[in-house]
């Protein structure tokens, strides 16, 4: 680090690097002309492309790297060589297939990988060292700084830029996107604000693309395609919205290298406290709550300006968005994991730091059977345990009685489960299943917090709950179902228990008990409709 | 008969010549044989008895079983392998262990179940049922009070489930509906009837999910019009009864419009909230009416000519009830201006009902087979002439207490309906001249003759000699009648198997003797006839093997000395009222020989003793109703009572007061008082 820092300081120190700077350019140009022609082949038969290849992206690149040829861009040209050569190599294979298959290949896009990984490594250090740099340039002039940062914001942009095109290119009918969606990917200074939604463009696309891949060699439906892709589009914004509200950032889709990491170190992350006096020592969970703290210490902190919300940077100056990854090594919340899905506030780090790798301390004081490691989770299901008589034989409850059955309406071999007190009644197999059936039970309250939402009142009411022990009420659909809802269970789901009719007492018996757990995602996904 | 006698000519043959001529038969011909001798249980016992190969096969060839005792469920299921159809009604108890039983012991043979009227098994049981009976198309659960969703949620795994019947399962719910619905998704008929506890979600869930249902018996269920879209997707359903279901209105109909296009049937009677305008949706649109063959609209909303016209169009109607609605002349009239022919018309209690509207009615069809105007009071003369007139070919014709018709009115009958098989005019002027010829149609079995003052032996003794076909009669009240009368019917009417001459006070024991030749009676009423005694019954018991219910209430002649022959001899009789009469505990006591004997009524015996009593009942096992005098409750231990009540006998306590006998006329005088003042 301190050697790389070093090289660091050294580049931006000198303002001769204006080589190296039309050194990359030279280099960067190529890589792009062979990438065109590498898209032409794909797709050689959709006349979009060349819009594409033309307008899209070469202006907007060009016109990205403008910021840059003032200054260097050091941590891109160490790799450059190797990327040049990827390429060619990559096209060199490609073009004997090209004749066989013209509409995929599977080395372009394992090239274009490579290429998007090598991007990311660059955006890596650079972030790495404007971390590193943080801290040195706490003393220095403020021009200098200021300067500085507009350098890192240029060069992010630059890759950020690239990667997207690149990752683009993966897609064979992305360009239709990149050219309706992103006017200009220039603008790519507020990437933060507007990515947002262009990302959710492309995830549209990709679904235009998977239906309707045979008709995009077809030149008169090209515009029959920019008009669905349109309401495609619509479509999967209401998706996004109405989905998993506790998921945003799964959502949003961003693309990788598009945002900034950060990570937080376990001991931060359990810290009671997050804001500490600096005169006194005491810690406090807010900002704000210092900042009131600090009033106490002189006159200097009553201030306005002193206590006013901090780092409210002005709108003009183009910020990157902040992600951030989990500590926890093999979590797939951690930056390293191969389908590495960032968290989207340190809340939801926190929380979800807790849910998932931490113990679960709080008991339910009503069930004595539900622990949780988040106390607001606690209170949320306590707020309900117990409530939620209505249960499916999947282990779903629900709070009222007309949600389950439009849930058993729903799907195939789900039956009501009937409750524990009128089993009772009955001998045999049902008292058999009595005892499992009451963990059964109890094991789904935790859901109900989320199986509440869709009724209007129960998001209301848990929101609500949410403000009381959260202090940000924004954050609350991302942190708060995180780790309940396995998602990957979800998909698991489908198995039928009750088909097989051997075993189709299993709503009586224990049977039912191994899958509650795996399940937990659904209620929310069931009650959207 | 004919085919008796064949198989009582081999039987001898058989013995006569140790040659088994039975032995050159396969054993699918002596079943097709076997076949043809359903008539009479009796027969196939007798066949049974004949000999062990003639036992081996009739328990082979049995398929339908109705047993009487649980106790006995074991062995006749060891004796008849292949029954596949069992009727548990006559069984007092039914509990769990029986339902395993049976179940272990039929496996996948088992068809169809009736456990109607049981109330004692549970989840457990249906379970066992439902697992190891595989082939279970059938089953009728009615009545099952104590049944909890719990166990119909066990039965849900009767996966073949066709035809299901919950009335009265009062405590089930939507979530034992539910159930169902996602586990027998074959079902095509299922009967909700009088289950409160089941609403819309439940039905709603059924309809989504048994697509094949046909036929759907929804009768006084807390609905609403969410359920009914789903109702109207089903593709199939044929028989949508919605009686009393006070939550549908006509906007719920509205989706009929559009769907249900294969319904046959349609039941909204007691339905107040639905109107013309719900009705119109039947025929407007491509609407549900196309195939509509019978409308059930009793109790509900007035026959006013919004009405008659909204179901105008229906192309296929044959039957329509208007039972208790208010009509009106207008409605009435352009009800006989509809499209089609009626077959079937009820108009019983609507007392509006008048000779003009009657007959604008009844012109155009005139193909009616079925005509109820029961109560209709103000219909004279001239109603009878217009119907016997159009409508020649009936079938069917009550007309219970349509008092301003005249005497000579039912000569027309007689003269014009000749194809009548059922008429019931209780409560009339008729007269004997009226019966004589009413008698002319010969093809009736159900004659109803209940409170005709006017008739007597001259009159009867027609029946006698014309309806040879008679099967039930009923002659209650009818005071001018005495013995000779009922010798006529007696010989005349061979087949006769249900007579009521309750309160026909001039009756003898010669009576009974004459009707102890009519061998297929096996229900007789005789209320209120204090000159029939012991021996009058002892010939009853003699001749009528088959007698099932008896009614000897008032019957002050009779004594212990008629119940010992009854007992011994009425081994089907099931359901007897000696209220009033002479019998003492030995009498009582006599009765418990009759094992299927299920209903007991017993008030007012000055001869019997609480101890006799208690061992009367517990000597009868096979009790399940027993109607007694109040104070028996406090004579008698209560452990005793519930030791009963476990074995699945329900009491009835009475508590009235002796009331001395009425004169007939006076009766009937005191009848239209009572009725005037309502």
């Amino acid at each position: 680090m301190d050697h790389k820092e070093k090289l660091c300081a050294d580049a931006w120190a000198n303002p001769s690097s204006g080589n190296d700077l039309t050194n990359e350019i030279s280099a960067d140009c190529p890589t792009f002309a062979n990438f065109k022609p590498q898209l032409h082949q794909q797709k050689w038969e959709d006349p979009s492309i060349l819009d594409y290849g033309g307008i899209g992206i070469e202006p907007s690149f060009q016109e990205f790297n403008q910021p840059s040829e003032t200054q260097t861009s050091l941590p891109c040209n160490s790799n450059n060589d190797t990327k040049m050569a990827d390429r060619e190599d990559g096209r060199m294979c490609e073009t004997p297939q090209a004749n066989k298959s013209q509409d995929w290949d599977p080395r372009t896009m394992l090239n274009n990988l490579t290429f998007l990984e090598q991007k990311i490594h660059q955006l890596q250090d650079l972030v790495h060292l404007i971390v590193g740099r943080r801290g040195q340039v706490l003393g220095r002039p403020d021009e200098l700084v200021a300067q500085q940062q507009q350098l890192i914001t240029a060069d992010l942009t630059s890759i950020i830029a690239q990667l997207i095109s690149t990752a683009g290119s993966l897609l064979p009918s992305v360009k239709h996107t990149l050219s309706t969606t992103t006017p200009s990917i220039g603008q790519f200074g507020q990437l933060g604000g507007s990515f947002v939604p262009s990302g959710v463009g492309n995830d549209a696309s990709v679904k235009l693309q998977n239906s309707n891949g045979s008709k995009l060699a077809d030149q008169s439906n090209h515009t029959d395609l920019i008009s669905n892709y349109g309401t495609e589009q619509n479509y999967s914004i209401e998706e996004h919205e109405s989905k998993d509200e506790e998921d945003a950032d799964e959502g949003e889709n961003l693309p990788p290298g598009s945002y900034e990491i950060l990570q937080l170190e376990k001991e931060e992350i359990l810290a009671p406290h997050t804001h500490f006096c600096a005169i006194c020592g005491k810690g406090f969970k807010r900002d704000a709550n210092l900042r009131m703290h600090m009033r106490g210490h002189g006159d200097e902190y009553k201030t306005p300006a002193a206590l006013a919300k901090p780092n409210k940077e002005s709108s003009s100056e183009p910020t990157l968005i902040k992600r951030y990854s989990c500590p926890y090594a093999g979590c797939k919340r951690n930056k390293d994991h191969k389908k590495f899905q960032p968290l989207k506030t340190i809340l939801c780090v926190k929380n979800h730091y807790k849910r998932t790798h931490c113990d679960k301390s709080y008991t339910c004081s009503r069930c004595n059977t539900k622990k949780f490691s988040v106390i607001a989770d606690l209170k949320t299901h306590e707020k309900h345990c117990g409530k939620d008589k209505w249960l499916c034989s999947c282990g779903t409850t629900f709070s009222r009685k007309d949600k389950l059955f439009g849930h058993i309406a729903l799907f195939q071999g789900h039956t009501p489960a009937i409750p524990l007190d009128e089993t009772k009644g009955t001998q045999g197999p049902a008292d058999h299943g009595e005892g499992s059936e009451a963990s059964n039970r109890v094991g789904n309250i935790n859901f109900s917090f989320s199986s509440t939402a869709p009724g209007g009142v129960g998001v209301v009411q848990s929101l609500m709950d949410v403000k009381e022990s959260i202090n940000d009420p924004t954050s609350y659909f991302s942190p708060l179902n995180f780790e309940t809802c396995n998602f990957d269970g979800f998909h698991e789901f489908p198995r039928p228990p009750f088909e097989d009719s051997e075993s189709s007492f299993s709503f009586l018996m224990p049977g039912s008990c191994n899958y509650t757990h795996k399940t937990g995602g659904e209620p929310n996904s069931n009650n959207l409709d | 008969m004919k085919r008796q006698r064949t198989i009582v000519t081999f039987n001898s043959n058989m013995n006569n010549n140790n040659n088994h001529l039975f032995h050159f038969l396969s054993e699918e011909i002596i079943f097709i044989i076997l076949d043809f001798l359903n008539q009479n249980p009796i027969d196939k016992k007798a066949f049974s008895l004949a000999c062990k190969s003639f036992y081996a096969i009739e328990a082979k060839h049995r398929k339908k079983l109705k047993p009487l005792r649980s106790e006995h469920i074991p062995q006749v299921l060891n004796r008849y392998p292949y029954v596949s159809h069992i009727d548990l009604t006559l069984c007092p108890r039914i509990t769990d262990t029986s339902l395993t039983t049976i179940s272990n012991a039929c496996m996948s043979s088992l068809r169809s179940i009736d456990l109607s009227g049981s109330n004692c098994f549970s989840g457990t049981g249906l379970l066992s049922l439902a697992v190891n009976c595989k082939n279970l198309v059938e089953i009728n659960l009615s009545n099952a009070t104590e049944l909890r969703d719990s166990a119909v949620a066990a039965l849900a795994e009767a996966k073949n489930l066709e035809n299901l019947w919950l009335g009265r399962c009062k405590q089930i719910t939507d979530m034992g509906v539910g159930c169902i619905a996602v586990g027998c998704r074959k079902l095509r008929l299922i009967s909700l009837k009088w289950c409160p506890g089941v609403g819309d979600l439940g039905v709603g869930l059924l309809a989504v999910k048994c697509k094949d249902i046909r036929s759907l018996d929804l009768s006084y269920l807390p609905i609403t019009d969410k359920c009914l879209p789903s109702i109207f997707k089903l593709q199939y359903l044929e028989d949508l009864v919605l009686e009393g279901c006070f939550g549908i209105d006509d906007d719920s109909l509205s989706g009929l419009k559009h769907g249900c296009k294969s319904l046959k049937k349609l039941d909204i009677s007691s339905c107040q909230n639905i109107t013309h305008v719900g009705l119109s949706s039947l025929t407007s649109g491509s609407g549900s009416g196309g195939f509509l063959e019978q409308i059930i609209l009793s109790h509900g909303s007035p026959v006013t000519l919004a009405l008659a016209d909204s179901l105008k169009k229906l192309p296929m109607l044959q039957s329509i009830k208007l039972d208790d609605c208010p009509v009106t002349y207008a409605g009435l009239k352009a009800i006989g201006n509809w499209c089609a022919s009626l077959r079937e018309l009820s108009l019983s209690k609507c007392a509006e009902v008048t000779d003009e509207s009657l007959s604008s009615l009844l012109t155009k069809h005139k193909d009616l087979r079925k005509l109820d105007i029961t109560c209709c009071r103000k219909i004279t003369y001239a109603s009878i002439d217009h119907i016997t007139n159009s409508c020649t070919a009936l079938t069917s014709l009550r007309m219970e207490s349509c008092t301003l018709v005249p005497r000579e009115a039912f000569v027309l009958i007689g003269q014009r309906c000749q194809f009548l098989e059922e008429i019931d005019i209780t409560d009339n002027e008729v007269d004997d001249e009226g019966l004589k010829s009413i008698c002319r149609c010969s093809n009736l079995s159900s004659l109803k003759l209940g409170i005709c003052l006017n008739i007597t032996d001259e009159g009867v003794a027609n029946i006698g000699m014309c309806c040879s076909k008679l099967v039930e009669l009923d002659l209650y009240r009818c005071t001018g009648i005495s013995d000779s009368g009922i010798s006529a019917v007696a010989s005349g009417c061979p087949g006769l198997e249900m007579i009521n001459i309750a309160y026909c006070k001039d009756i003898t024991d010669s009576s009974l003797i004459s009707l102890s030749k009519c061998s297929s009676l096996n229900t007789i009423e005789s209320r209120g006839c204090p000159l029939i005694t012991s021996l009058g019954l002892a010939a009853i018991a003699v001749g009528c093997k088959q007698l099932a219910k008896l009614d000897i209430k008032k019957c002050s002649s009779i004594d212990d000395a008629g119940m010992i022959p009854l007992a011994h001899f009425s081994q089907n009789l099931r359901q007897i009222n000696l209220s009033y009469s002479s019998v003492t505990d030995v009498g009582l006591l006599s009765l418990a020989s009759i094992s299927c004997l299920q209903s007991l009524t017993i008030l007012h015996l000055k001869g019997l003793s609480p101890s006799g009593l208690a061992a009367a009942l517990l000597a009868c096992r096979g009790l399940t109703k027993v109607k007694l005098q109040a104070t028996f409750k406090t004579l008698l231990p209560h452990a005793l009572f519930e030791h009963l009540e476990a074995r699945g006998c329900v009491f009835q306590w009475r508590d009235k007061f002796f009331r001395a006998e009425l004169d007939p006329q006076c009766w009937k005088i005191q009848l239209e008082d009572i009725m005037q003042m309502q």
